[in-house]
């Protein structure tokens, strides 16, 4: 199969890059929800991320990729004790996939042809530790949704069903996209998603004229262009590796946090979620700029992106929500 | 060359073009561009639109399985080589629209779809974004010259300026998706290699652009002024007039191959596009689907137990032919499936004008009909919701229900009197009908009044703007289905404006009464 098109070669939607390099720098943002048009490069853009990650450490053979042979579940079979690296495991969660598909089930073959009561892990599982992503989230079947929230929140796939009492481990950075005209999302699911980006074509000619060319380069000249392109990827790479390091010494001042809170409390957003991960996104830009603390130019950058999708809608507003959070932005922090 | 000998030839050149959709009602011109396509393309799998996982990827071959006690599985069509063909393209579930996209964007495999669809049926738009070629056939058979042998397009040239002339082209016609100028380059490069040139020249480009761009148009570009001749002088320096492209010759030629019936088309996509329910709604129930029992025959997941319940009888005589197996022997005819029903649940938000004198009987006439639409609830799996409108605002009086006790006893005193603050009403009924079709229910308005609105959004006595807030509201409701009854002595035309923006029936219906009323809802909803 052909590599993905490079991260850093898809052309302009900034906010869209941001948002999926600050969940690859805090996983516990909480995933990215992708709203826009067909063809601005939504896919697009989550297959390049698949390559842009760093690899992680996991046990061979374990079915839910876990770091330590001890947390390697009791059901599985033929799991060694040796670890390897594997890519981020970016695993895609297609509509109509059937709830046993998505949490496992029983292993019916084996139950059949062996007599055997085995567990055969799901996409869940598949995706624990990496990502997982829905195209068309809008469209999904209100019963995976249901599956999907109770999981994204707890961190964990409980099957109880056919005789069957399983547990695993299932923490993924969720990501969605879809196009708006096609269908609304429940609030609920709106809420796991940790930051939400809105996405346009370009309206400026020569942005797309750069974006066919771009594109033709990598379907015509592919190794030239993977070439060139890989040696940006792989300084972004870099760069989000240290930005990870970085995390930790960050300095956040209380005054930031109060900040945070004035602005959530004037946007009405509900639940303290929407503090929680503002903080996150901001710390993990000022981490991904190199800078040592933690300021309103941060939270003033990621505020439209894990705000915008948590506040109520008003049918009438044609503006978006996006308009409304930058205002109340300007009027805090000052402009 | 005609279109279809021509895309043929650059099919076969470059798979990643996509595919072809051929937008024809059965008959001899089908059949005749199949039959080249086919010649040309040779033999390939053959796709239905309601395939599932299990055929198009592979799953379990149960006959297999069970035969020889151990797991086998099946191929699936799209493992197989050849241009994969998929008739009756309109019908294909989401589903398989996504599946078949990513497998296109993955392997340089060609679809011919065929689309059979009438009216605003159309191919579901990721596989038509992917197909480079749409293409409608005329009823009567044409004529289809054998395309000549093209050459591997990749190593030709394609100058900047026909980059940025088909670019801004797209942008002109309002196509928004980088995949309709990529695929026009494309096809600009195998034109010009069947001809055997190493660059790609405007005419390539232009008749490329009339294949790929022209049915991808979203809106028809203005007609050049008529007096464009004097033109100012150019502000910047233009050096060498001869190699810049002239704007309109590729614009024009497009502006010739767009469909005649572009416009119509155009104003059946903005109503659909409006409804913004999508495939999702249809097939969400508010209930999680009722199980029926298992069958013999079905796609669904197997049930175990009643597998098992149909094996167990032939255990004796099944061991006796087979004494080396063991677990319980279970053969093909034994499997049976689960089912499912699910259905959507229609819920009507009546919306009811309680201003001025004729409200009181209205309102009882309202609230009788509710009742007799809720007595029949239990057949019709319907839903009931009051909203009424009076003074300065609307009210909520009976949420969403199917319980006729507490219909009853809710809807025991309602007042009446003041102004028309209908646009209130209408959002209010907006706000109940999003929160139902979150929840998987197919709402429907009834709106009941006999006047004009007279109180604006702010609250103010400004009938101007009560008008334009009205006309506002009921274009966002477009798409949900209504019902517009006019309840006064003579019809009001700005009720009937109202019908026509929210595109629902005007029904005239002076004094109701409860009985004809949802007489009329009933006829008029199913």
């Amino acid at each position: 199969m052909k590599q993905p098109f490079p991260f850093s070669a898809i052309v302009g939607q900034d906010d869209m890059k941001t948002a999926m390099i600050l969940t690859a720098i805090d996983p516990s943002i909480g995933g990215v929800l992708v709203f826009g048009d067909r063809g601005t490069g939504k896919s697009t853009a989550v297959r390049a991320l698949a390559a842009l990650l760093p690899p992680i450490h996991a046990v061979r053979g374990c079915p839910v990729n876990s770091a330590k042979p001890d947390d390697c579940p009791d059901w599985a079979e033929g799991v060694g004790t040796a670890t390897h690296d594997i890519p981020t495991p970016v695993v895609d969660l297609p509509l109509g996939a059937s709830e046993d598909r998505v949490t496992g089930a029983l292993d019916i073959e084996k139950a059949l042809t062996r007599g055997e009561k085995a567990f055969q892990p799901g996409l869940l599982a598949a995706a624990n530790r990496g990502y997982l992503y829905i195209d068309e989230v809008n469209l999904l079947e209100d019963h995976i949704v249901d599956l999907l929230l109770d999981v994204a929140q707890s961190g964990e796939n409980v099957v109880e069903r056919e005789g069957l009492s399983i547990r695993h481990a299932a923490r993924f950075v969720l990501v969605g996209s879809g196009n708006p005209e096609e269908g609304e999302l429940r609030p609920q699911l709106l809420d796991r998603f940790g930051l939400s980006v809105d996405v346009a074509s370009p309206t400026d000619i020569e942005a797309r004229i750069d974006v066919i060319k771009r594109r033709d380069a990598y379907e015509t000249d592919h190794s030239a262009f993977m070439l060139r392109w890989q040696a940006e990827d792989a300084a972004l790479r870099d760069r989000i590796v240290t930005a990870r390091t970085a995390l930790t010494k960050l300095k956040t001042d209380d005054t930031v946090l109060r900040d945070i809170a004035e602005l959530c409390l004037k946007l009405g957003s509900d639940g303290l979620r929407g503090e929680l991960v503002l903080l996150r996104a901001a710390r993990a830009f000022a981490a991904f700029r190199d800078d040592t603390a933690l300021t309103r130019k941060h939270i003033r950058a990621v505020a439209p992106l894990a705000l915008r999708h948590r506040l109520r809608r008003d049918p009438l507003d044609d503006a978006g929500s996006g308009a409304r959070v930058t205002r109340t932005v300007e009027d805090i922090l000052g402009a | 060359m005609s279109d279809l000998g021509l895309i043929t030839a650059l099919l076969r050149a470059d798979a990643g073009l996509g595919g072809v959709i051929l937008r024809a009602r059965m008959g001899p011109a089908q059949a005749a561009a199949l039959e080249l396509l086919d010649r040309v393309l040779g033999p390939g799998p053959k796709l239905h639109p309601t395939m599932g996982p299990d055929a198009l990827d592979g799953g379990l071959d149960v006959t297999a399985s069970l035969a020889a006690g151990e797991l086998r599985r099946t191929t699936g069509l799209l493992a197989r080589p050849g241009p994969l063909r998929l008739p009756m393209a309109e019908r294909a579930t989401p589903w398989l629209a996504t599946r078949l996209a990513a497998h296109l964007d993955e392997d340089a495999t060609i679809l011919i779809a065929v689309d059979e669809g009438i009216e605003d049926e159309a191919v579901p738009a990721p596989i038509a974004a992917r197909c480079a070629f749409h293409v409608t056939l005329a009823d009567r058979a044409a004529a289809h010259d054998t395309p000549v042998a093209g050459t591997c397009p990749a190593g030709v040239g394609v100058p900047d300026d026909i980059v940025a002339q088909i670019v801004t082209l797209a942008a002109t016609l309002g196509i928004h998706d980088p995949r309709g100028p990529l695929l026009t380059l494309r096809a600009a490069r195998g034109i010009a290699a069947l001809d055997r040139r190493g660059t790609v020249t405007l005419t390539d480009a232009t008749r490329a652009a009339e294949l790929v761009l022209a049915p991808r148009a979203t809106q028809i570009p203005e007609p050049p002024a008529p007096d464009a001749a004097p033109e100012p002088p150019q502000p910047q320096a233009d050096p060498d007039p001869g190699t810049q492209i002239p704007e309109d010759i590729l614009l024009d030629a497009v502006r010739a191959a767009l469909p005649p019936d572009l416009l119509a088309k155009l104003a059946q996509k903005a109503d659909r596009s409006a409804k913004g329910t999508g495939a999702g709604a249809k097939r969400q129930g508010n209930r999680r689907g009722r199980p029926l029992p298992a069958r013999a025959s079905g796609t669904g997941r197997v049930d175990l137990i009643a597998t098992l319940r149909a094996a167990a009888p032939w255990q004796t005589i099944r061991r006796r032919a087979d004494p080396v197996r063991t677990g319980p022997i279970v053969r093909k005819s034994d499997l049976r499936h689960r089912r499912y029903e699910e259905k959507s649940d229609r819920l009507l938000i009546f919306t009811v004008d309680a201003s001025g004198s004729a409200a009181l009987a209205r309102l009882a006439e309202a609230k009788g009909a509710v009742e007799l639409l809720l007595a029949e609830a239990y057949a019709r799996r319907d839903h009931v919701a009051l909203i009424a409108f009076r003074g300065d605002g609307a009210e909520l009086l009976l949420p969403p229900t199917r319980s006729l006790v507490q219909t009853k006893r809710r809807l025991a005193a309602l007042p009446g009197g003041g102004g028309t603050p209908l646009a209130h009403g209408l959002r209010k009924a907006q706000a109940v009908a999003v929160t139902a079709r979150r929840k998987g229910m197919t709402p429907t308005m009834i709106l009941l009044t006999d006047g004009r609105s007279n109180i604006a959004l702010d609250g103010s006595r400004d009938r101007k703007q009560a008008a334009a807030d009205v006309t506002r509201i009921a274009r966002a409701l477009r798409g949900l289905d209504a019902l517009v009854i006019d309840t006064g002595k003579r019809p009001e035309p700005a009720l009937q404006s109202l019908a026509r923006d929210l595109n629902a029936p005007y029904l005239p219906l002076p004094r109701a009464d409860a009985a004809r009323l949802s007489q009329v809802v009933g006829a008029a909803l199913t």
